[in-house]
């Protein structure tokens, strides 16, 4: 017994935990699974316990009500001492935490680790994967700002979709009719009872099944997995070539998390606390809500979904992604758990991530939205306006002062709702020209309601000075001819 | 009196005794789902949708397009600023208005109104809407949400009191018909 002294005795005597707690952690584990591939889950683990420390400190001042919790934001970013460094804390935890789970996850299933006896790990795994993006969406919300009122509408949309339950839904959601103060405190609830209730619950089994079951060996190439033969042959492994997990595994996990809580102390720091943004008045519309970093990919890919496919995909596709998770280990239980062999599993995982870090990366100059100010802020480039004539002159005032310039770019300024209009003239007859301005079409509105002819002709006037120098502009061919041999 | 084997009596009090516990658990179900249902099964209670004033009827001059702000007819005190919501009023000509929704069909964001090109723009995912509401271009798949509205002694009214979802019932759409109805 190394508990010591004569308290340690005293309760020893009573707690008779040395035994079992000596037999845990010196339980033998495969050598080739001390490894600094095996941190990742114990890393998830370090930043939970930041997360429940830190969470509680800012449950000492926060307050869940709508009319009160931006400023109490406020407070403990400006006035209450190191209020802001918890703050940026349990943010950054709550980014690193999402990070580790995904890591940790990847490395899980290239390692083949899902596989049998572990399918039980890896389901609890996917719904810890759930409570963890659910702890960071509902923690979103507490941070009770613009981003988050508007977030909550976005998320009250897409929930309204469901059939025939859709209303309900969204009441139940928002606690009421309306984004309000009941709304918040549900949002509170969840995220400081329930969530977190079903997440420690469930972090409990997870170890307990990683203890019960045992830790995934190193996959070696050519060592399948079967169910009639795996569990002697782990049980060889961790006999004949096993090591104590503490302490020849765990000084890994140690390192790691130290490096893991470095980091976050480093980006709290150095970065300091997300938000609040603006105040949560629905009245001040001057906003482009966003969502947090870990759902950005989510808002990209609701502007690039087409409008008739968006409910299905917006309701099915979640289902159909968790079924695929759920019913991962048991449609590939046995088999081959090196990730040399997999070539599928490789190529589901890199097209997985570059297809979220792709959405990841549009969502973050959102080239889909209309930038709201360009007509006022953004100048029409010089060299389109020298040698013009006066009407073409007029045409460019009225791209301004009609808002063209909020949906397409000059000289790489202005919005990219739209194509960029540098070489417009190439593309475009004038003829063509005045069609799409006045009707529209291809996602365009029609100005025609809009504009009087005046401005459309001078507006035409500029566009047709929109080439390349030394590139002619478009001409109607036909037009041309029928010119050419009837003059 | 005669029992059946391997059924203790002490085994048949425990069951009794979970018995009585679960006949407990359901009576005390019913007021804790009533609980938890409520915003379903009060959503559309006495009182959650009225006819609330946009202001004088002066203040939106015809032919123009106006952010106005209402309170929700079901305050609460911890609703703070998100109890006071704003929408936009078209006054079209004489006792003819639209009012619509400040969010967007498509996801729900503050859509702004554009005079000088007479559209609504929506910073989200650039659902953009004309001047009557109906859908111009981007991801929505309908016009913008209307309320009912009255002329009541120079006053402007809208009936509202929940928010306006692409699934949601309450409100009507352009494109479904718009709501003349003073």
């Amino acid at each position: 017994m190394r508990l010591g002294g004569r308290l340690g005795a005293w309760l020893e005597a009573r707690l008779q935990l040395a035994e079992p707690l000596k037999k845990t952690l010196e339980h033998p584990v495969p050598r080739s699974s001390a490894s600094w591939f095996y941190v990742f889950g114990s890393g998830a683990l370090t930043v939970l316990i930041l997360q429940l420390v830190t969470g509680v400190l800012l449950a000492l001042l926060y307050v869940p009500s709508a009319g009160e919790a931006w400023g109490v934001l406020q407070v403990l970013n400006h006035q209450v001492a190191a209020g802001w460094f918890i703050r940026a804390l349990h943010g950054w935890g709550s980014n690193f935490m999402v990070a580790i789970v995904l890591v940790h996850m990847v490395q899980v299933f290239l390692f083949g680790a899902y596989k049998f006896p572990r399918e039980l790990t890896w389901v609890v795994g996917v719904c810890l994967l759930l409570m963890t993006l659910g702890m960071a969406f509902t923690g979103q919300v507490l941070r009770f700002d613009q981003d988050a009122y508007w977030g909550l509408g976005i998320g009250a949309s897409i929930a309204s979709r469901v059939p025939i339950l859709g209303p309900a839904i969204v009441n139940i959601l928002l606690g009421g009719p309306i984004i309000a103060g009941a709304t918040l405190a549900r949002f509170f609830a969840l995220h400081v009872f329930v969530v977190p209730g079903l997440l420690l619950g469930l972090v409990g089994l997870h170890l307990w099944l990683v203890l019960k079951v045992g830790i995934n060996e190193w996959p070696m190439p050519g060592r399948i997995v079967r169910r009639s033969s795996y569990l002697k042959e782990y049980n060889e492994l961790t006999h004949t070539d096993g090591v104590p997990f503490v302490p020849d595994a765990v000084w890994k996990d140690v390192v790691f998390s130290g490096f893991v809580l470095l980091a976050i102390v480093a980006c709290a720091a150095l970065l300091g606390p997300f938000g609040p943004s603006g105040q949560p008045d629905p009245t001040i519309i001057q906003t482009a809500p966003k969502p947090d970093y870990f759902f950005l990919w989510l808002y990209a890919l609701l502007s690039f979904l087409p409008p008739a496919a968006e409910t299905p995909i917006l309701l099915i596709g979640p289902a159909v992604a968790l079924l695929v998770l759920f019913a991962l280990p048991f449609i590939a239980g046995e088999g081959e758990k090196s990730w040399k062999r997999r070539p599928i599993a490789v190529l589901s995982v890199l097209l997985v991530a570059v297809g979220l870090g792709a959405l990841t990366h549009v969502a973050q100059h959102t080239p889909w939205s209309p930038v709201m100010d360009a007509w006022s802020s953004e100048p029409i480039p010089a060299k389109d306006l020298a040698q013009r004539t006066a009407v073409e002159r007029q045409g460019a005032l009225v791209f301004q002062v009609k808002q063209c310039h909020n949906c397409h770019a000059l000289d790489g300024l202005g919005g990219e709702r739209g194509p960029g209009l540098d070489d417009v003239a190439l593309r475009l007859t004038p003829d063509q020209l005045i069609r799409q301005v006045i009707q529209g079409g291809g996602n365009m509105p029609a100005y025609g309601k809009n504009l009087s002819p005046a401005e459309t002709t001078a507006l035409v006037a500029f566009l047709k000075t929109l080439h390349p120098a030394g590139q002619s502009p478009a001409r109607d061919a036909s037009r041309a001819t029928g010119l050419d041999t009837h003059p | 009196m005669s029992v059946p084997e391997g059924v203790s009596r002490r085994g048949v009090f425990v069951r009794l005794g979970l018995l009585f516990n679960g006949a407990v658990a359901l009576a005390l179900a019913v007021p804790v789902l009533r609980y938890v249902l409520s915003p379903v099964l009060r959503a559309h209670g006495p009182g959650d949708e009225a006819w609330v004033s946009l202001g004088e009827v002066v203040r939106f001059p015809p032919g123009q397009t106006r952010l106005a702000t209402y309170r929700n007819p079901v305050a609460r005190p911890s609703d703070g600023d998100t109890a006071e919501l704003p929408c936009w009023v078209r006054h079209v000509e004489g006792e003819h208005f639209q009012v619509f929704a400040i969010n967007c069909a498509h996801l729900g964001c503050p859509v702004r109104w554009f005079p000088q090109s007479s559209l609504f723009m929506c910073p989200c995912h650039g659902g953009v809407y004309y001047a009557d509401g109906s859908r111009a271009s981007g991801p929505p798949e309908r016009g913008l949400f209307e309320y009912r509205w009255k002329v009541e002694k120079g006053q402007l009214l809208i009936e509202a009191g929940e928010l306006p979802t692409p699934g949601g019932r309450a409100l009507a759409s352009v494109a479904a018909g718009s709501s003349r109805c003073a």
